[in-house]
């Protein structure tokens, strides 16, 4: 299979959704001529026109709006928010309008948006252009959450959610943007269903569940741990709402000890949740160990690049976190 | 004098008009004596006293039109045609309303009717409006949105960046601001430092105009000029109609930020009556076919709050459902 990076995958993805539907259409600041902030939608406007690829104003709250507006009358608006920082100003559309208009409604309307935006630290970006947001959307009834660890997660997962009737917030993480990895050739259809895990390394021992740019991290971490006669599974939940239950609990009920892993902030994290789940379910029973978290500190991203790594999962802490529970 | 020609207004959109701004006073004044029976929980914001500015405006839309409307929004959906038995059932939180009795009074939508929805938060409408019009020029239809919202909603960031895209994108949509002159219990004299808040439309490029909004021929007329103007694809307008709600913010509204005067004075600018003493004036309308109207008005009403009162309340299973599509 070719190789095709994570980038281009998401384009490959716009790209045939916009030439299959009509209704499909951009909008985000610097999309069109510039190609967006990450360059994702390099070249689009050229083919699609500035009606399809529409350059907004700095008005992230707007954007969000007009993105729901234009779902609730027939279209399939995907927007573009430059950093998921900026969710905090797009936050008011977002969980107000777009995720409630179904429900308050009594399902008159459907909003079958995507909200694109990029993700995480390690590009020096500091503060306010590193942070990772998601369970501020995942806390949200109506929303679904996706965040893709390759570019073959990314061009299925981004595909399912335009075709998704709901609005979906699709969290890019930055440092994976330059990653290549197997994608089908165009025109070959695959499906990645919204909701369904994937295991990106089978294993016995231990179960890793993680997300996003510490997929990668988790396995290198779990060559290690094999290198030492451990074999941990690694579970990629891909989506984060819905969240696929019934693979983390039988693989923790399989494996017997559990750890979960992400670049957000411990604190009121994802990872919370992902504990939750497997606590609250037969799987308890199954645990030969407490449930760990290896998360971001609880601290904003600092400039200085030794400060900004130290405040994030490195493959050692995660390999010492396993070998810990594994004692 | 008339500062504008009512000529090409016919004698039976007239009293359309007067019908339906009497719909919605008869509409929410029957839901104010629910409210003191504690039949209606949660805020109701009565549009008593603005009707002219949704029967007017509305009127001037044409098949296939938006209405993005506010928290004070029945006077909308009223004008738009909207359903009185599934309003005042929704109001009522009964499963044969618009939302099957979970958006209330804050949430009624109509899509059929063009209505995107009354909304909780203010200003919202605004963005959204953007979109639906975005819609319509992708789709190379020739509509327009008739987005309202009101003085307070002209301080929000949603206000000024809406009408931004929509002047640089030229999107057919007329900004409709109910200026009633209050955003609760705050005076827009203490909250903006212009008197009239079209001159923001200055920022934009946009035409704004100032009219009586408790004049439902000067609402309708200016309407349907900045309609035509979207139309023609020459873009936005912002009116903005100086109004006011005779009642308080909401029923519960003590109302201790403003005179009895004050009050009595719009009173006495009653729009129902203007236009009603107006078709009288020209012989229009004759007293006894006023007097007709108003009594099938009733009618309806009395059959939209037996609708509502008969219907069931949703069973707890029912919050379960619609949360994603």
């Amino acid at each position: 299979m070719r190789e095709i990076t994570y980038a281009e995958a998401i384009r490959e993805a716009l790209c045939e959704e916009m030439r299959a539907d009509s209704r499909v259409f951009l909008l985000g600041e610097d999309i069109g001529i510039y190609g967006g902030a990450f360059g994702v939608t390099k070249g689009m406007v050229q083919e699609f026109g500035e009606e399809r690829v529409r350059d907004t104003p700095l008005s992230e709250h707007a954007i969000t709006g007009a993105a729901a507006g234009a779902a609730m009358t027939g279209m399939r608006p995907v927007v573009e928010i430059m950093f998921s920082d900026f969710l905090t100003i797009a936050l008011e559309q977002l969980a107000n309008q777009a995720a409630k208009a179904h429900y308050q409604f009594g399902g008159q309307v459907s909003v079958p948006m995507v909200l694109r935006t990029a993700g995480g630290s390690g590009t020096g970006a500091a503060e306010q252009h590193s942070q990772s947001l998601e369970a501020w959307v995942c806390h949200v009834p109506g929303l679904k959450v996706v965040i893709p660890s390759t570019p073959y997660d990314a061009k299925g997962l981004l595909k399912s959610s335009i075709k998704d009737p709901n609005p979906v917030v699709f969290i890019e993480q930055k440092l994976l943007y330059r990653q290549k990895g197997p994608v089908p050739d165009p025109g070959q259809e695959y499906d990645i269903p919204l909701g369904v895990a994937d295991v990106k390394r089978a294993g016995t021992d231990i179960t890793i569940v993680t997300y996003g740019r510490m997929v990668p991290r988790c396995l290198e971490a779990a060559g290690k741990l094999a290198a030492d006669g451990i074999d941990a599974e690694v579970i990629d939940i891909r989506t984060l709402v819905p969240l696929d239950k019934p693979c983390i609990i039988e693989s923790v009920k399989k494996t017997g000890r559990a750890m979960i892993v992400h670049e957000a902030c411990r604190t009121a994290g994802f990872g919370a949740e992902i504990a939750a789940v497997i606590a609250d379910s037969e799987a308890f029973f199954h645990l030969d160990a407490p449930i760990r978290r290896v998360a971001g500190l609880d601290v904003p991203i600092p400039y200085n690049p030794q400060l900004e790594a130290s405040v994030v999962p490195t493959v050692e802490k995660i390999l010492a976190a396993a070998k810990d529970l594994l004692r | 004098m008339k500062r504008f020609d009512v000529s090409s207004v016919s004698k039976e959109l007239k009293i359309k008009m007067y019908m339906r701004m009497q719909q919605i006073r008869m509409f929410e004044t029957r839901t104010i004596e629910h409210a003191k029976q504690k039949l209606i929980r949660g805020p109701l914001h009565l549009y008593i006293g603005e009707e002219a500015n949704a029967v007017g405006a509305c009127a001037a839309l044409e098949k296939g039109d938006y209405v993005t409307s506010t928290h004070r929004g029945h006077g909308h959906c009223i004008a738009m045609g909207g359903d009185l038995k599934k309003m005042f059932a929704e109001i009522c939180g009964r499963t044969t309303g618009y939302c099957k009795g979970k958006g209330g009074s804050m949430h009624i939508a109509d899509l059929d009717l063009g209505i995107i929805g009354a909304n909780g938060i203010v200003g919202a409408g605004m963005p959204i409006a953007v979109g639906a019009a975005i819609a319509m020029d992708n789709q190379s239809r020739k509509n327009v949105i008739l987005c309202f919202f009101g003085d307070g909603a002209s301080n929000t960031g949603s206000f000024h960046e809406a009408l931004n895209m929509a002047s640089i994108w030229k999107l057919p949509i007329v900004f409709y601001c109910e200026n009633n002159h209050y955003a609760i219990s705050t005076s827009s004299s203490d909250s903006l430092n212009i008197h009239d808040i079209s001159i923001r439309a200055l920022s934009y490029g946009i035409p704004g105009k100032t009219i009586d909004g408790n004049d439902a021929l000067e609402v309708y007329l200016t309407t349907r000029e900045a309609r035509q103007r979207a139309v023609n694809g020459e873009g936005p307008t912002l009116i903005e109609a100086k109004t006011y709600r005779t009642i308080g913010h909401w029923i519960g509204d003590p109302v201790r930020y403003r005179t009895g005067s004050e009050e009595e004075e719009w009173r006495a600018k009653c729009p129902i009556r203007r236009l009603r003493d107006y078709l009288l004036g020209t012989k229009e309308a004759t007293e006894a076919e006023i007097a007709h109207i108003d009594t099938e008005v009733k009618a309806e009403i009395d059959e939209a709050e037996r609708f509502a009162r008969e219907s069931s309340d949703p069973t707890p299973d029912e919050a379960l459902s619609d949360i994603y599509a």
